[in-house]
């Protein structure tokens, strides 16, 4: 254990990372964020899906440090009632679980569609040409014609209960040939070094193969895009919500709140739209320098392949 | 024929390998002249080499880089299906064998290969490498059994086996190679095929190498197909050696008789070539370069460098002919006596 | 015959992350006008950063930490980069292993040719071109003046290196590096190229430093040999008398490592162990732990390069 922490602490990741100063306050304010939002119901100071804690009379209360706020709701309330900074806790935890639903989804099915893609050779062109198609459909338009259909066929109540599922599935489906291209070219770059042959050699089968030597081989590269898909994902999650077609009021993700504001900036009530607005914005930006941080520290590796 | 010789251990006969190049039909067609053709780039790797391997013994396959030795070789293996001809394991034809039959003769004949940084799985470690043959071929061995096999071979190839928790970057180059073979004598074959084993070596460390692949035909009474560029290498390690060019075989004769007496004019410019400890330079000079494996030339493949060319070379393909003393040669001059 | 390149008590460092190696360590030689010096060694011995640090161009993070190369009497180890281009390119030429890192695939033959004559010459394009013909002529490429239109990829490996030789002629250099000039090339065309070289060299009267791990390539061009293990020369002398009678144990093993040395012994003559890395070079003679002669003195004091009696350099205690 002693030795594997040592392993651990004197490994060249570890190295870069301490010395870049970028990457560590991005990991650091990464953490405050998840470990936050999924320890909402605790650290929280009201419970917005409690309907029973919410008064009407509370609406649109400005943060604390402005004249007319209270301690009480330290970012305001939004419209409903709600304590804002609780509906963000609750809110952003929705976001990252439906941007890390969605590329799990992804992940699953890009790998497996590039690993037979990259392997076997019949399989290629056709696994490809349907990447291709799934590319050139926009990521929104099938959301929002799955969401629309969706939303006819279980009525609007329903709807909220399946939300969350659905955006993930949505999501994960429109982005999975980013994770099966990156996949297949390293399977294709893979399958070629000798290790491979000399399994072949061996009498093993082209499954075992696949998952045994190919597959732990190309998961750096799998790596460095789920960080930019997560944040994609996540973004993406927001966009829709933003449009109506994501999360619904009662259970808000960023997206969503950051739409039910909308229509208060002009009365004044600014904080509702910008606060989210500003914790998404924040949320993205880091994963994002983590994904470049972890880019660059993996990509000399790759080219010496 | 001598397909019954108990002696023989692998037959090649009349193997054919071809690799097609062009893509998708898509990518063949081409403009020419103004019409839409269609173009298929065909590699001849291998056009029609026949050749048997005697029990014991160690067969070199030597030839410049791009004269088909290594696909020869994994044709023989079993990794690319010939387009024409026949493997013959003891007399029995192997290359057109489902997976499941291959599967006997996979432990039979096992491939060591050139590249000592790519041929070891680097997410594993070498005692999972190792573990891997042995657990797929003989499911009836106990966890115990399996991990005593692992480290019998591995103290064979000189690898302490208590390293085996450790992963193939933390060895340096010739150990890995070690390694290689120890995966490849795991499953305690016959025949191993060796493309290349110590061309990406440094001098110290290539004759380790090829100390412990003796010693190992030794006491394991292997038969070694040996492909290499290292004429030098060759001479020191094989019974017979075979010449190739541009796919074909050139010419095939005991060591000593190869090294001695070369009669293929290829053979000749080739073994003059080898630069010797200590004396001035002076090599037969070949005219022009390798022609491309994709538009061989017609008739005999060295014409086109071949200082005893004549109309009949330019025109026929030279079969292979035994000549005296267990040896093959494929050239009309020899034929003729031009030579 | 005059000095043409004196390297005196050079070290070369490599600053890593937690401490400073030293890949070259204490490394003096010399090459005379015209002479053909082969430096010989195998993979991390160091002598190809030799080659590199004497045209400066070691990468980060290694650096020349002391010593001199002094060449037309001159110590170049201080010049700046751009100061060193008057040398770099001109005075003395390099040619690498493989010739695809020195041609640019995009460029044809010819521009890429006349760049090298126009970064060195005040000469009109007719001109350069002329120059170009003739040098191509000189290594024996075949319509020369149809071939400087053509692109790198349309060429034999051969033939490329032959071009790279052609362009480290432009300049008429006083001295060529050769880094391993042939391991990419089949044996056949590495005596064409080996041959080359040779009569280059004793035609216009270049200094040659070829850097290589084949003896046998070696003994063939060059006049005098330095073998190199870990980051120092442990022999120096003419090639003949390395090649026939070596006198340091590690050139002792590496020569019976050949096995065309071995002759009907069937066994190769191996050095146990590996060549140690940089951070772990033993301390007192670097080759002490792999030595079949090694006494005390080996582990405590580092053995200085000395003239023995037959009249050759070894850096061993035990040679006479």
């Amino acid at each position: 254990m002693v030795t594997t922490w040592n392993r651990i602490k004197n490994s060249d990741f570890i190295y870069h990372f301490l010395r870049d100063p970028v990457a560590c306050v991005s990991f650091m304010i990464l953490l405050v964020l998840v470990v936050s939002s999924f320890a909402a119901p605790i650290i929280a100071p009201h419970d917005p899906y409690n309907p029973a804690t919410i008064d009407i009379m509370d609406s649109e209360l400005p943060p604390a440090w402005n004249a007319e706020g209270t301690a009480k709701f330290l970012l305001g309330t939004d419209d409903m009632g709600r304590d804002l900074l609780s509906t963000m806790l609750y809110g952003m935890r929705i976001s990252i679980i439906i941007g890390l639903g969605a590329v799990a989804l992804q992940a699953f099915l890009g790998i497996v569609i590039g690993l037979l893609s990259g392997y076997i050779k019949r399989l290629d062109t056709i696994l490809m040409r349907i990447a291709d198609v799934q590319l050139s459909f926009s990521t929104y338009m099938i959301a929002i014609f799955i969401g629309a259909i969706f939303q006819m066929m279980f009525g609007v109540a329903n709807y909220e209960q399946i939300a969350a599922p659905l955006l993930i599935l949505i999501i994960g489906l429109a982005e999975w040939p980013q994770y099966a291209r990156t996949v297949r070219a390293s399977v294709l770059a893979e399958k070629k070094k000798e290790y491979v042959e000399a399994a072949r050699v061996i009498g093993l089968s082209n499954i075992r193969i696949m998952w045994r030597h190919i597959l732990p081989n190309t998961l750096s590269p799998v790596l460095v895009i789920s960080t930019v898909q997560v944040a994609n994902a996540i973004m993406s999650e927001a966009a829709l919500s933003f449009l109506g077609l994501g999360m619904p009021m009662t259970k808000p993700s960023l997206g969503s709140l950051i739409t039910a504001g909308f229509e208060y900036i002009f009365s004044g009530s600014w904080w509702i739209t910008i606060l989210p607005g500003i914790l998404l914005v924040l949320l993205i930006l880091v994963i994002n320098l983590l994904g470049d941080w972890v880019r660059d520290y993996l990509n000399p590796k790759l080219y010496k392949g | 024929m001598t397909t019954n010789n108990p002696e023989i251990l692998v037959s090649i006969r009349n193997v054919v390998k071809h690799f097609d190049i062009s893509g998708g039909w898509l990518e063949q067609i081409k403009f020419d002249n103004g019409r839409i053709t269609r173009k298929q780039s065909i590699v001849k790797a291998v056009n029609g080499i026949s050749f048997d391997i005697k029990k014991g013994q160690t067969v070199s396959v030597v030839g410049e880089s791009g004269c088909g030795k290594s696909t020869l070789a994994r044709t023989v293996m079993g990794l690319y299906p010939p387009n024409s001809g026949e493997i013959l394991y003891q007399g029995k034809r192997i290359d057109n064998l489902s997976d499941a039959k291959l599967k006997h003769y996979r432990t039979r004949m096992q491939m060591v290969f050139q590249d000592p940084y790519a041929s070891l799985n680097p997410r594993m470690t070498v005692g999972k490498t190792l573990r891997e043959p042995i657990r797929f071929h003989r499911p009836e061995l106990k966890e115990g059994q399996v991990a005593e096999k692992v480290a019998e071979v591995m103290a064979k190839v000189g690898i302490d086996p208590d390293w085996q928790d450790r992963f193939p970057h933390e060895f340096s180059g010739g150990q890995r190679q070690r390694i290689s073979i120890a995966r490849a004598l795991a499953l305690d074959p016959d025949f191993i095929v060796a493309d290349e084993p110590i061309a990406a070596l440094d001098v110290s460390i290539q004759a380790q190498i090829l100390n412990l692949m003796m010693d190992l035909q030794e006491k394991s009474d292997l038969t070694y197909l040996f492909i290499s560029h290292d004429l030098s290498v060759v001479e020191h390690i094989s019974d017979v050696v075979a010449v190739m060019y541009l796919g074909s075989l050139c010419e095939m004769a005991p060591k000593k008789q190869l090294f001695d007496n070369p009669a293929h004019p290829y053979t000749q410019a080739l073994l003059s070539a080898i630069p010797k400890l200590g004396h001035e330079f002076s090599h037969e000079k070949l005219k022009g370069d390798i022609p491309s494996p994709i538009n061989l030339p017609a008739g005999c493949v060295f014409h086109t460098r071949c200082k005893y060319v004549n109309d009949r070379c330019r025109s026929e393909i030279p079969a292979q002919r035994a000549g005296d003393g267990n040896t093959i040669v494929a050239c009309h001059a020899v034929e003729e006596k031009r030579i | 015959m005059s000095e043409l390149l004196k390297i005196k008590n050079l070290n070369v460092d490599f600053a890593l992350r937690e401490r400073t190696l030293r890949a070259i360590n204490d490394v003096s030689i010399s090459i005379d006008k015209g002479e053909r010096l082969g430096v010989v060694g195998e993979s991390g011995a160091g002598k190809s950063v030799l080659g590199f640090s004497i045209i400066n161009l070691i990468s980060k993070p290694g650096y020349i930490d002391s010593g001199q190369i002094v060449f037309k009497g001159e110590d170049i180890s201080k010049y700046s980069y751009d100061r060193m281009r008057t040398i770099r390119g001109n005075q003395i030429s390099m040619i690498f292993q493989d010739p695809m890192m020195t041609l640019n695939p995009v460029l044809s033959i010819g521009e890429q040719m006349r760049e090298t004559v126009f970064a060195h010459m005040n000469v009109s394009k007719a001109k350069a071109n002329e120059i170009c013909v003739e040098k191509l002529k000189k290594v024996y490429i075949p319509s020369p003046e149809k071939r400087l239109n053509q692109y790198p990829h349309e060429f034999s490996g051969g033939m490329r290196q032959r071009i790279v030789i052609a362009i480290s002629l432009l300049t008429n250099p006083d001295l060529i590096i050769a880094d391993e000039p042939t391991t990419a090339l089949d044996v056949t065309i590495q005596a064409e190229i080996m041959d080359l070289l040779l009569e280059l060299c004793k035609t216009d009267n270049m200094g040659l430093m070829l850097i290589t791990h084949d003896l046998s390539v070696v003994s063939q061009v060059t006049q005098r040999i330095a073998v190199m293990y870990a980051g120092t020369i442990v022999e120096l002398g003419d090639t003949a008398t390395v090649a026939h009678k070596p006198q340091h144990p590690y050139t002792v093993g590496l020569l019976g490592a050949l096995p065309q040395r071995a002759g009907s012994e069937k066994r190769l003559n191996q050095i146990p162990g590996v060549m140690p890395g940089l951070a772990k070079i033993p301390a007192g003679c670097p080759f002490s732990d792999r030595c079949s002669l090694v006494g005390d003195i080996c582990r405590e004091k580092r053995p200085q390069l000395l003239e023995k009696t037959n009249g050759i350099r070894v850096a061993c205690h035990f040679v006479e």
